[in-house]
């Protein structure tokens, strides 16, 4: 390859000095380069990462900062919120799963057969994904509305029972549900809709030859050519929900009703911003992420598997 | 604007029968129609909702169509919230967060690929693991850390700061753009560099020019991020005056009629479904090419 010149002196490839400024003088420009990025991932990723384990075994008290060892785990695990929020946030986890896993999967199967209003159908799947959260947020809670929410309306002209959605604990949780999912399958769903689009026609005609019926094929053919999507999907989609805090936020205050929709990332917001517990706040995230580590680490090796 | 057919899961001869034909029909008013309700329908009433009067907004059952106007609903939301205000904020932190994603990540992402220095793969490593911590865990100590920034010591809550330099460390962008300029060819580089031109020379008039596509959906996402964010301009943006639309609506919608609102959310959706329709190409294709590492 072609000597790379940088102008100047430096240019004239002699001694070996010469070689060994040039050399400097590139990776001087290179991390000229990096400078503004580094500086940034430094103080905002980096550092708050390594401040995250650390705040962990520390209290601040009256701007006195003490080592404390794990007293911040042990009080949160003395705390029936701590367990109330993880109870919460695996039933979220699994709602959420069970939802906006399976329906944007549907969903985007049926696009794929559908010849007309590709595009059209496309955008609409998309549309609540880019509307500002709180938009889509304050929209459900007027839905849910036990009075005069459309919701109950729609239930009464069918005359079904009516249903106090988010004020009521065995409820709540799900209406935040079902509120997320129609925010956030679009992303889902389109992801799938572009791997199914590279299954090989072939594929589906050899098993029709065999004598496969429309759900052997999906079961022998769609299903197992998007494997490693669907299992990608799926671990992305458990670290996503599992740190869910816009939508019961915004629908019920955070807590709901008797703390039914409490997340474990509303807990670590009310320890740190209410409760001015920093310590006992990142001792919360720590846990978080060693239980998230697992399937970030699954992540990581199945896309390797993708590439 | 249909693609060419390639066979799927049922086939053509099978949709060519009568039976299939009915079928395929039935199936396909009915997902539109659905769609149209499910994904649609919340709009449709978010705007209208915005023109019906106080009392026809709470009325039971609800109406399809407002009974009388009230355009100035919009007017009364724009004024009352002061959306202005809040839609410049909301503006001004997205476009500034653009730009100095689009400097400091294009140029480091260049430096990666093509200018590769010393424990330049390390500094890659440790920025692509940053995408395995989940975000919620950082929360805290950011917001430490940008209230008192370390050495610096300078306290960036309440500044536009505070929002535009952590969109910069953004391991996602930089590996995006990295993979695209790798794609380059050394070749053309070299020539350049033959030629004199310096490395900023060579970033302008080769790289930039080439990578068109990539930098459009980079530019997309980190507005639409900065637009849907909640959480991080809450605590760091405590003055009203700084608020974003997020914020400003959540926290003065407390004591506003209903109808007001609506209007107001239906205003704060307006630029981003906007925009959406007009980048919808290129946001479904950066989404299916990048979007599942993200």
């Amino acid at each position: 390859m072609a000597a790379i010149s940088v102008a100047g002196k430096a240019a004239r490839p002699t001694t070996h000095e010469g070689r060994l400024w040039r050399k400097v003088r590139q990776n001087l420009t290179a991390h000229g380069f990096l400078f503004g990025a580094l500086l940034c991932f430094g103080f905002f990723t980096w550092y708050p990462m390594v401040r995250e384990v650390v705040m962990s075994f520390q209290k601040t008290k009256r701007g006195k900062t003490s080592w404390v060892g794990l007293d911040n785990i042990d009080q949160l695990l003395q705390d029936p919120a701590f367990w109330q929020a993880w109870r919460n946030t695996l039933l979220f986890t699994l709602l959420a799963l069970v939802l906006g896993f399976a329906v944007p999967f549907f969903v985007a199967v049926l696009l794929n057969e559908l010849r007309h209003a590709k595009s059209y159908l496309r955008i609409l799947v998309y549309l609540p994904v880019m509307m500002p959260p709180v938009a889509s947020v304050l929209l459900f809670k007027y839905f849910y509305d036990p009075d005069f929410g459309l919701f109950n309306s729609i239930l009464r002209a069918l005359h079904l029972p009516t249903s106090a959605w988010l004020n009521s604990p065995d409820t709540a949780m799900l209406s935040v549900v079902i509120a997320s999912t129609w925010m956030n399958m679009g992303g889902a769903t389109l992801i799938y809709l572009a791997a199914l689009q590279g299954i090989p026609g072939e594929l589906y005609e050899a098993a029709e030859l065999d004598g496969a019926g429309l759900w052997r094929r999906v079961w022998h053919v769609t299903i197992p050519q998007t494997r490693l999507i669907l299992s990608l999907l799926l671990l992305l989609q458990v670290v996503a929900t599992m740190q869910v805090f816009v939508e019961p936020f915004l629908l019920t205050g955070g807590n709901g009703p008797q703390g039914s929709t409490t997340t474990v990332v509303y807990l670590v917001y009310q320890y740190a911003f209410n409760f001015n517990n920093y310590g006992a706040a990142s001792a919360l995230g720590l846990i978080m992420l060693v239980v998230l580590a697992g399937f970030s680490a699954l992540y990581v090796r199945l896309s390797r598997k993708a590439d | 604007m249909d693609e060419p057919l390639t066979r799927t899961l049922i086939s053509q001869t099978q949709l060519d029968r009568p039976r299939g034909r009915l079928l395929y029909r039935t199936v396909l008013v009915l997902t539109v129609a659905g769609f149209t309700v499910v994904f649609l329908g919340p709009l449709y009433w978010l705007v209208t909702g915005g023109l019906k009067s106080t009392a026809e907004v709470i009325q039971n059952p609800p109406t399809l169509f407002p009974a009388e106007l009230h355009p100035d609903t919009y007017a009364t939301a724009w004024r009352q919230l002061g959306m202005g205000r809040l839609l410049f904020n909301t503006l001004y932190y997205a476009f500034g967060a653009l730009a100095l994603q689009l400097l400091f990540d294009v140029a480091a992402a260049y430096a990666l690929s093509k200018l590769r220095p010393v424990l330049g793969n390390l500094i890659l490593g440790m920025m692509l693991a940053t995408l395995m911590i989940p975000a919620a865990v950082l929360i805290v100590p950011q917001y430490l850390t940008v209230l008192d920034l370390p050495l610096l010591h300078v306290n960036l809550v309440n500044t536009p700061w505070a929002i535009w330099l952590p969109t910069v460390a953004n391991a996602f962008n930089i590996f995006l753009l990295k993979r695209f300029f790798d794609s380059i060819p050394e070749d053309l580089m070299a020539a350049a560099a033959i030629d004199g031109a310096s490395p900023f020379r060579a970033l302008c008039s080769i790289v930039l020019p080439m990578s068109r596509p990539i930098l459009g959906v980079v530019s997309i996402f980190a507005v639409v991020n900065v637009w849907k964010d909640f959480l991080w301009p809450m605590l760091v943006q405590p003055d009203p005056a700084n608020q974003t639309l997020n914020i400003g609506i959540k926290s003065l919608s407390m004591g506003v009629p209903q109808n007001v609102i609506i209007a107001a959310l239906a205003i704060a959706s307006v630029p981003t479904v906007v925009f959406f329709l007009i980048f919808q190409r290129n946001i479904m294709s950066g989404l299916t090419s990048g979007g599942l590492k993200g």
